[in-house]
């Protein structure tokens, strides 16, 4: 079983090192990691897929929290989202099938980005299952190289407020 | 106020109510020692960095304040890790602080230049590189309040030298604001009623008291609790002293060396009340086969112990003292006298093996030593352990009637630990009767203590159980290992010979009828003494779970034989 936790942290350094050292000492198994800037300037947003079959979800999520520049972590797995994923492959793809290779990717809203005299490159953005299906059709072919950055998520809209986080979470708490 | 990084860290500790620190100099750390001589701060020297970090873990332990530990970088930092991990396995408060070369040179191999915050990483609470001399007073008023809140641990701060050298405008932050909620939550209403549901439906309920009860100051809560309820108490090592060993509802030390009626009871309760306790294998013995008949209610202050080693029914995150004193209006009151009988026919069974009731064979043991060091001290004394049998026969012979009685270092098992620890825990609690009791291994590791002991003039009294073995690890061959001896039949000094080079008197004790003796004659004096106690050298702890076993299949001490041939017991 696989959850996405997403997590809000300080931008500081060794933050990543931090929730990577954790997972590493806890046996906490990643699937995918992504780190980039938040709506909040100070706050990055991680989002984590991990495999809960040796540690539920709700565990993982409690020591990220005790990380000290964790500002909150929410499981979204149950809560409708957007997911995405952005994959990058480089296919070995003589002229002659540059055409074909193209309405595949099609099929998929990917698009043909680069184009070499053997290979192109190609980018696809979507779900997990889409970016995997992709890749299963592209591999018959040879795939000289891949990217994928793993997954990043946001709770749809009309779900936002059922996870809304509580306002003084940025803002921190006072202690003594 | 303009003041040099240096000042400032004494300014803080100052404010933060620090007394004493425990620490050794060293280049990246020299100009805050240069400052402290300005500062009312009481600074110990010691042999080596890892006996700074136990004395401010003992010190900590002993009265709940903060410990505090200096050190330089490098070789001062990596000193301190041993003991750094021992207040982390435990969730000790407290706060190193170790100088780091100057920021410009950082990452260039530097003399001396270790990444002391990699190092320290997995085995701190929280641990901050401070380069800029503006950052000092947040980074540590941050750091006290890390290791104080919810479950205590170590934090380490480490400061460049030029950030010690530089000036700036010292102003105190009056609040300390920390990144999310770190708040300790008050139980919720819904658990406190599943749990007392189950308390009140409960036959043969059984309260596994820990750690917790200790830190969160909850013993009489938990007394109250259980003598609503008629609950009886299990305690973890480290709960000892949590309920007093003399109250009738306390069953003394659950686990691996616990007795065996106390194991037998936590298999075939209905009910566990696990109180600031985390389920550490020491205790639970194999998992898939433990307490399986029993529902499970767990309060803990740390969410992400709640479940992580024994699923429960309700678990209630929580300071266990507050959670308590909410629970015992809760719950009804109760009597399980079938219970309780069933126990009590357990202990008659423990006791008819006990040591301490066979008959005289001439021989000292470890037990003896413990018991009678109880009786002359009255109960009273506050003892600080090592690591290995000694401990055991501690926990199992010294009754401790008080929190904060026993210090040791449960889980991380650190040999090396007693003696330094006895030093802080003496300076945090002058007026307290402080005995050492280590192993003839273990004191050995830190034993370069002793000048820091003597140094500071301290009324520490130590007692050196000498079996001339690694007892611990000997026994776990004698036991699984066909009796291979690798490496533990151990040569040592003349322990009493060797404290009087550091100018500290000490007795041989090699019989029973001396013990008493000599533990009240070193209790008359008011400075440190040593007693080595040369024991019975094969000797072994039981009950014993063996690593990994269930908990109810414990190796229980033979039953003597008598002259006659006929087994006693």
């Amino acid at each position: 079983m696989k959850h996405t936790l997403v997590a809000r942290v300080l931008d500081q350094p060794g933050v990543l090192n931090r929730v990577a050292s954790l997972f590493r000492r806890r046996a906490f198994n990643i699937d995918s990691l992504t780190v980039g800037h938040s709506e909040t300037e100070g706050v990055s947003r991680m989002t984590i897929v991990v495999d809960t079959r040796r540690t539920p979800a709700g565990l993982v999520a409690e020591n990220l929290r005790k990380l000290v520049p964790v500002l909150e972590v929410q499981d979204v797995t149950q809560v409708p989202t957007v997911s995405r994923e952005l994959a990058l492959f480089r296919v070995c793809c003589p002229a002659e099938d540059r055409a074909a290779l193209g309405e595949l990717v099609a099929i998929f809203r990917g698009r043909v980005v680069d184009v070499a005299p053997g290979s192109v490159i190609v980018e696809v953005t979507g779900d997990e299952q889409k970016v995997d299906g992709l890749e299963e059709l592209l591999r018959p072919r040879g795939i000289e190289e891949m990217v994928r950055t793993g997954q990043v998520a946001l709770v749809r809209g009309v779900h936002a407020a059922a996870v809304a986080r509580p306002a003084e979470d940025a803002a921190g708490e006072k202690l003594a | 106020m303009i003041l040099t990084g240096a000042q400032i860290l004494w300014e803080c500790l100052v404010r933060e109510g620090v007394e004493v620190v425990f620490g050794y100099p060293g280049g990246a750390i020299l100009p805050a020692y240069d400052a402290m001589l300005d500062y009312p701060i009481r600074h110990v020297l010691v042999r080596h960095e890892q006996g700074a970090a136990h004395m401010a873990d003992g010190y900590a332990r002993a009265s709940g304040k903060v410990g505090v530990a200096i050190a330089t970088s490098g070789p001062g930092a990596t000193n301190l890790t041993t003991g750094i991990a021992t207040a982390m396995l435990d969730s000790v408060p407290t706060v190193f602080i170790t100088g780091q070369v100057p920021s410009k040179v950082l990452g260039s191999d530097a003399f001396q230049e270790i990444d002391v915050t990699g190092i320290t990483l997995p085995i701190t609470k929280h641990n901050a590189l401070v380069s800029d001399v503006g950052d000092i007073a947040r980074t540590l008023r941050e750091a006290f309040a890390i290791a104080r809140n919810g479950r205590p641990g170590p934090v380490l701060v480490d400061i460049c030298k030029d950030a010690q050298q530089a000036k700036t405008d010292f102003e105190w932050p009056e609040t300390v604001t920390l990144p999310g909620d770190r708040r300790v939550p008050s139980p919720r209403r819904e658990d406190l009623a599943r749990a007392a549901e189950l308390v009140a439906g409960a036959k043969r309920p059984l309260i596994l008291a820990g750690h917790g009860v200790l830190k969160s100051g909850a013993s009489r809560a938990l007394q109250a609790f259980a003598e609503k309820t008629e609950t009886p108490v299990a305690l973890t090592l480290l709960g000892l002293g949590g309920l007093p060993a003399s109250h009738p509802l306390c069953l003394g030390m659950m686990g691996m060396h616990g007795e065996a009626y106390v194991n037998t009871a936590i298999q075939e309760a209905d009910l566990l009340l696990a109180f600031g306790m985390r389920f550490d294998d020491r205790v639970t013995g194999k998992l898939a086969t433990f307490a399986p008949r029993s529902r499970k209610v767990h309060v803990e202050i740390d969410p992400s112990e709640i479940g992580k080693n024994v699923p429960v029914d309700v678990g209630i995150v929580g300071d266990l003292r507050a959670v308590l004193e909410a629970l015992v209006p809760e719950v009804p009151e109760a009597r399980h006298a079938a219970w309780l009988r069933q126990i009590q026919a357990g202990r008659e069974d423990t006791r008819a093996r006990d040591i301490l009731h066979q008959p005289d064979n001439g021989k000292l043991y470890a037990a003896h030593v413990i018991r009678d060091l109880w009786t002359a001290t009255r109960g009273e004394a506050l003892v600080v352990t090592d690591v290995g049998q000694h401990q055991m026969w501690e926990a199992q012979y010294y009754a401790h009637e008080r929190p904060r009685s026993l210090i040791t270092s449960g889980g991380l098992g650190t040999m090396g630990f007693a003696l330094p620890a006895a030093i802080g825990a003496k300076l945090a609690r002058p007026d307290a009767e402080v005995w050492v009791v280590a192993g003839d291994g273990g004191f050995q590791m830190t034993l370069c203590e002793l000048a820091t002991l003597r140094q500071e003039g301290l009324d520490v009294k130590i007692a050196v159980i000498n079996n001339g073995y690694l007892g611990m690890v000997r026994q776990w061959q004698e036991f699984f290992y066909d009796k291979r001896y690798a490496a533990t039949p151990m040569l040592s000094p003349d322990f009493v010979a060797l404290a009087g080079a550091y100018g500290i008197p000490g007795r041989h004790v090699t019989r029973r009828s001396e013990v008493g003796p000599a533990v009240e004659e070193f209790r008359a004096s008011r400075e440190a003494g040593l007693i080595e106690f040369r024991v019975e050298k094969e000797d072994a702890v039981y009950p014993m779970v063996p690593a990994g076993a269930d908990l109810h299949a414990m190796i229980r001490r033979p039953a003597p034989v008598d002259a006659a041939g006929e087994v006693r017991a």
